[in-house]
């Protein structure tokens, strides 16, 4: 018993650091990577004793101004709602990993341990729900800030929220037909078959309008560009206008987890999760671990290393896939309102039910 | 009567309201970007001869090289003994259009020269740095060649540049320099005059 919570716990510490060290490194990602894209060098003059580490050092100095700067609180503000609406922005984030599979189950002296903090049988509805929670922080900070601007700000961003959350669900519709689970580990286990024995079932690959779909409106979600309408940082007033500190920091840092809980997401609904191609256990090939190439070609592999490679596998997945969002952020120019509204409702849904039409067809017709 | 010229939109064909495709073409340019100042980049760091990865100038240490027509902050030309070159003529005060310079003609101990500047005062946060004095300025006294880009302050006052700030950092002409340039003049005015009267 105490081993399992021992077990659980290092889980939760094990996500927990990967997502804050994550977000730690995209702060750092966003300047460098949009620097490189903008032909620029990026911030690189913050340095500790002279050493800079290609500007790591200027997210500490970030860091360190954002705590020492003064939390201010405008007159007639509700200050407890003012001061939970980070904690709400920033909480389900962090919540929404513990559904999803890092890596697969593994044996160790016996033990079966599932490399998946909760095995939920309805793990997407979990994603989903600690999802639209977000939206609670957002309105709250409108809300709280006894601003008007704040609060339109703030109504803004639930109405963009609540729409895209939408286009979320029903492309994830899709793919959850096509594994006939909302499990994400069984999702993962899933995309280790293989289409005609050679094509790997991924959800990109069998879902790729889910993905199409799936991928803005997760940006949406986050509230990053070119969905950045909540925000506004240059010119329209948003919802965190009377933020300042650290608690805004908690804002910025929820939104950094959010990309990397995003990536995650994807990679485990649409890139087969921690799967390699080709790439078997000794539980799914009759004790030959290793790659069973379509061509009948066998490499064998220690069980041990197959574990290490579909860590590893799930872990550059998730880099990519921040590298991929980073790239989207600085690339696109943002949405005028009605066009970010037109989108969601009339575009992205229709092509979202059509889809879940022609899944649950094939589906029905393969079967 | 008005002319109306119809305005016909461009209407977005089929591929392009598709809308993936389009971004698609963006997302390339952007990538080709970052790969390849990624590329440039680490090749710097291994010593090799790449392009510089950047268009940015690292800007207190490195500086862009100004032009030697660029206007920055005035100086007022030395004579070899380290008085002024302006003779007060006042040609310049008249000249700025911002009044922006105050002359206080004095008589000059130098027997050879008419006026000298008693007090030369010139108040830069009403400057437009537009150049007139120093083109109108006979003796080429007044120049705007000092290169000094970075004219902050902390108080009003600073912006008030006295005779002697004006001159302490400009550099004695030599006295051959000095007269070849007047001589040079003078032949000029010479020709003009003759120039003037049909010769």
């Amino acid at each position: 018993m105490w081993l399992d919570l021992g077990l659980i716990v290092g889980k939760i510490a094990v996500v927990f650091i990967g997502i804050i060290a994550g977000a730690f490194v995209l702060t750092w990602a966003e300047r460098k990577q949009s620097a490189l894209m903008s032909d620029r060098i990026g911030a690189n003059r913050a340095a500790i004793l002279g050493i800079k580490l290609m500007g790591i050092v200027n997210s500490v100095a970030d860091a360190l101004k954002m705590i020492f700067k003064e939390d201010f609180l405008p007159p007639k503000g509700l200050r407890f709602l003012h001061a939970a609406a980070p904690v709400f922005a920033m909480f389900p984030v962090f919540m929404t990993f513990a559904v999803l599979p890092f890596g697969p189950t593994i044996t160790v002296g016996g033990k079966v341990i599932p490399l998946q903090i909760l095995q939920l049988d309805v793990g997407m509805l979990y994603l989903l729900a600690f999802g639209s929670i977000a939206v609670y922080g957002v309105l709250l900070a409108g809300w709280a800030s006894n601003n008007k601007y704040t609060l339109i700000g703030g109504m803004r961003a639930t109405a963009q929220m609540i729409s895209y959350e939408l286009i979320l669900g029903l492309s994830l519709i899709g793919p959850i037909l096509v594994y006939g689970s909302l499990d994400p580990g069984v999702m993962a286990t899933a995309q280790n078959g293989y289409l005609w024995g050679w094509i790997p079932k991924w959800g990109i690959i069998v879902q790729p309008i889910a993905f199409l779909l799936f991928l803005p409106a997760a940006m949406a979600e986050t509230k990053r560009c070119p969905f950045d309408l909540p925000e506004g940082e240059s010119e329209i007033i948003g919802f965190a206008t009377e933020y300042s500190g650290m608690r805004w920091g908690m804002f910025f840092l929820g939104e950094f987890a959010e990309i990397v809980v995003l990536a995650a997401v994807l990679a485990t609904v649409f890139l087969g999760s921690y799967q390699v191609p080709f790439l078997f256990d000794a539980g799914e090939k009759l004790g030959m671990a290793g790659f069973h190439f379509p061509w009948g070609a066998y490499l064998p592999i220690a069980e041990w290393a197959v574990v290490a490679l579909r860590i590893l596998s799930f872990g550059v997945k998730v880099l990519i896939l921040m590298w991929l969002q980073m790239q989207i952020r600085w690339t696109y120019p943002r949405f005028r309102y009605d066009q970010l509204m037109r989108v969601s409702w009339r575009e992205m849904m229709p092509i979202a039910l059509a889809n879940i039409a022609v899944t649950a067809l094939i589906v029905m017709l393969v079967a | 009567m008005i002319e109306v010229k119809p305005v016909r939109r461009v209407e977005l064909s089929l591929w392009q309201k598709t809308y993936y495709p389009e971004l698609w073409k963006g997302f390339v340019v952007t990538c080709r970007h970052f790969f390849v100042n990624l590329g440039r980049h680490i090749g710097r760091s291994l010593g090799m001869k790449t392009k510089p990865g950047r268009v940015t100038i690292m800007y207190p240490e490195e500086r862009r090289p100004i032009s030697p027509r660029w206007r920055g902050r005035h100086r007022l030309m030395l004579r070899p003994d380290g008085a002024p070159r302006c003779v007060a003529c006042m040609m310049c005060e008249t000249a700025c259009p911002d009044n922006c310079i105050y002359i206080t003609p004095g008589e000059s101990p130098d027997g050879r020269i008419e006026k000298y500047p008693v007090a030369f005062e010139i108040d830069l946060l009403r400057c437009c740095f537009c150049g007139l004095c120093a083109e109108a300025c006979p003796e080429d006294a007044i120049r705007m060649d000092t290169g000094y880009l970075e004219l902050a302050g902390y108080a009003r006052a600073e912006f008030y540049l006295d005779r002697e700030f004006l001159m302490h950092d400009s550099a004695p002409t030599t006295h051959s320099q000095y007269a070849g340039e007047l001589e040079g003049r003078a032949a000029l005015r010479v020709d003009l005059l003759k120039l003037a009267r049909g010769h």
